[in-house]
């Protein structure tokens, strides 16, 4: 998988959210963390009502006809916009890195989904490579460690670019996993249809996590997010977890992934 | 080798519970990745050296029928022999024919993982011909009766105390009967066993890593010297290796060399590389009188030209494996056949039929780790994405997968309709996860709970509900 490089030099400005589906029903919070950080950076953001999921469930379990028609309603409820950013590594690389391909017999739709590929990014990328964010008004105090997501990471090279950010976040101090770039065993149904590996995979993650001395574990994917939240909570580990938008839009202070409301 | 694929799951249990395997898992997930990733970093071309790779095994797969007749040539020029075994039980009674062409009773062989793949150890037993395995590794297996676990170090699953009671077991009736502790005094103990067999061997078989179109030479490396001593010592030399292990030039194997002991070891080179090329000469010192190699297919030409047949260009570093976070958790043998870990996934679906390896290629998080480290630059995980293609449409994806993914595919391409039954989820869920913001157990979702909480939604609607409010 290689990494894209930065692409339109012109600023965008009219920016739509691919909000994802697991935002959207479980931690509304991190679209409008999105939405705050992108208006701070100028843009001016719209949500188009007819998105629903990128199709990775169906994509994912080799049912490809229901993919196309999911990557096509997409393609037509983003058409027009500057840029597409979605807060979540996995989905943006599901725009940007494999949506062309699900159309190679069909050169018009190939056409339209290269095109929104070319417009589709990852939030905290975009962030930085595209409208060059260094730095935001922020404030946490606490110590973090960072997950990196694995198609974040490898699909669209997410690495250096929320640890700047957070570097600017003032009472923030980072600490680093031993394996940071290991997968903490979510992968979308895997989970369930392989729960026993999963959690393997997730226990050693969370021993790892354990192991900096942190008392929050950030991410840019929900879906890893809720699996290791989920994994340290039922260890009753105290770490809390939260998405890395919301901390970078000085919303640190909600009720973390798997905690109830304060009253 | 029988296949236990299909009993992936019960593999899985079994592997979690093995605490001896656990711990072998436990180092090897850190050793392996960590020599690799120094030993790329060393080399300032190495990322240039993996395109150059890749393309060399492209360009001789575009035109392997070319390369295949231009190697057999050259070695027939030298006055070996080449046997083309379009199946695995054609390559077996190839090799047995050989083998009993010189009345052999033993035959050392140096590991081949395509030798485990045609199961060609069982069918010389049962004819009488006893193969042994001079590679330590492959011995260790051997004598615990076990398949390997890993394609370059196949008793990789074994702790070294299993090893020293196995050693104990099988060795002192040959007068060892101290158990030993020390890594050193075990290689050495094999050493000396071993050195007895390679001297009486009637026949030599040993795969190969590459086979050199330009000089009909095959090339094997290892760490163990072992190969070398297979082919030399004996009367006979068997080469038992795979179509696609074919490439045009000396020149091409330096390239490939390059990327394979980083990748597999993190060493610069292997201890020894070794190039064989025909039988011995009149001027030769030593060497086999008889040299043959054995092409095997087994269905490999019938990837060519598909969508899986990137999974050609692998050259067997075992990278994939060792930086896969399912095998780093389960372990080689829970894959149930020859070749495991991401290559295996989507190799052995080939081999041994999707039907029998359906789990395989679904057992991955699509994590890519094991793209990042691929000396060959295979998409893997693509290639894992093609087989469930194939599965869901040949109906072979379970039933309950088949139909969740119906009903959400239902109403994911209705948006309103799916804006109504999120906003319900989001309501109840949240509704009754307000206490303790998590769930301990969910029906529908125990693969989840059993392991994990689940959090509960953010209480006030859906992302585009409150979306929706805002902008109104």
């Amino acid at each position: 998988m290689s990494t894209s490089p930065s692409k339109p030099p012109a600023r965008p400005r009219r920016v739509a959210l691919f909000v994802t589906c697991l935002v959207d029903l479980f931690r509304p919070s991190v679209g409008f963390a999105a939405v705050k950080l992108l208006e701070d950076a100028g843009c001016t953001v719209d949500v188009p009502p007819a998105q629903v999921c990128c199709g990775q469930p169906a994509y994912n379990t080799g049912d490809r006809a229901t993919t196309r028609a999911i990557a096509a309603q997409v393609i037509d409820a983003f058409e027009g916009y500057d840029a597409v950013v979605a807060p979540s590594g996995s989905c943006g690389g599901m725009l940007s890195h494999h949506y062309p391909g699900l159309f190679d017999d069909d050169p018009a739709m190939k056409a339209r989904a290269q095109n929104l590929a070319d417009r589709s990014y990852e939030l905290i990328a975009f962030l930085v490579d595209v409208l060059g964010v260094r730095d935001v008004a922020a404030r946490y105090d606490g110590r973090v460690t960072y997950h990196d997501s694995c198609s974040g990471l490898r699909e669209l090279g997410v690495k250096a670019q929320p640890r700047n950010l957070l570097g600017s976040v003032k009472g923030l101090e980072l600490r680093e996993m031993k394996t940071p770039e290991v997968c903490c065993g979510f992968g979308g149904t895997f989970c369930v249809k392989y729960p026993e590996i999963s959690n393997a995979m997730v226990g050693e993650k969370s021993a790892d996590i354990a192991s900096t001395g942190a008392d929050t574990l950030l991410a840019g994917d929900l879906g890893c997010l809720m699996n290791m939240a989920g994994k340290l909570q039922r260890e009753g580990s105290a770490i809390r977890v939260r998405h890395v938008a919301e901390v970078l839009a000085g919303m640190g202070d909600l009720p973390a992934i798997g905690e109830p409301e304060r009253s | 080798m029988e296949s236990t694929a299909h009993a992936f799951k019960a593999n899985v249990d079994h592997a979690l519970a093995d605490p001896n395997l656990q711990d072998s898992l436990a180092k090897l997930k850190v050793g392996f990745s960590e020599r690799r990733r120094q030993a790329a970093e060393r080399l300032p071309e190495f990322e240039a050296l993996r395109d150059r790779a890749r393309d060399i095994k492209n360009h001789t797969l575009a035109h392997l029928d070319f390369y295949l007749e231009e190697f057999e040539r050259k070695v027939i020029g030298l006055g070996g022999h080449v046997h083309w075994a379009p199946t695995a039980a054609d390559a077996r009674r190839i090799i047995a024919e050989l083998c009993q062409s010189v009345n052999a009773r033993t035959v050392a062989k140096s590991k081949s993982m395509v030798a485990e793949e045609i199961a060609l150890n069982e069918h010389l037993e049962a004819l009488g011909i006893a193969p042994i395995e001079t590679d330590l590794g492959e011995y260790i297996i051997q004598l615990r009766n076990e398949p390997p676990s890993h394609i370059i170090a196949p008793a990789v699953h074994l702790t070294k105390d299993q090893v020293a009671d196995t050693f104990l077991e099988h060795h002192a009736k040959l007068g060892f009967d101290k158990r030993l502790t020390e890594r050193n005094d075990l290689v050495a103990e094999a050493r000396y066993v071993l050195r007895q067999k390679f001297l009486d061997a009637d026949v030599g078989l040993t795969g190969a890593n590459f086979l050199v179109a330009e000089t009909g030479s095959s090339m094997l490396v290892t760490n163990e010297g072992n190969a070398d001593l297979s082919n030399t010592l004996p009367r006979m030399h068997i080469v038992l290796a795979s179509i696609e292990k074919v490439i045009p030039t000396l020149e091409d194997a330096a390239v490939l060399l390059r990327v394979l002991a980083r990748s597999a070891t993190g060493q610069e080179s292997s201890a020894y590389t070794t190039l064989n090329t025909g039988p011995k000469k009149r001027e030769d010192l030593d060497g086999p009188e008889q040299y043959h190699v054995v092409l095997l297919d087994n269905g490999r030409s019938s990837v060519l030209g598909t969508e899986m047949q990137d999974i050609l260009r692998c050259i067997r570093c075992g990278a994939c494996m060792n930086h896969c976070p399912v095998y780093g958790a389960v372990g080689g043998h829970a894959y149930g056949w020859v070749y495991p870990g991401p290559m295996g996934a989507v190799l052995t679906p080939q081999l041994v039929g999707v039907e029998e390896a359906s789990n395989l290629p679904n057992a991955s998080t699509f994590c890519g780790r094991c793209e990042s480290v691929c000396p060959v630059r295979i998409p893997l995980p693509k290639l894992m994405r093609h087989w469930r293609e194939r599965e869901f449409e040949k109906h072979l994806t379970p039933k309950a997968v088949r139909q969740g993914l119906a009903m959400w595919s239902f109403a994911a391409r209705r948006p309103a309709l799916y804006r109504k039954l999120t906003a319900m989820a989001n309501r109840v869920l949240a509704l009754f996860g307000r206490a303790d913001g998590r769930y301990r157990a969910l029906p529908l979702a125990s693969g989840w709970t059993r392991f994990r909480d689940f959090p509960a939604p953010q209480p006030g609607g859906t992302f585009h509900a409150r979306w929706a409010k805002r902008k109104a």
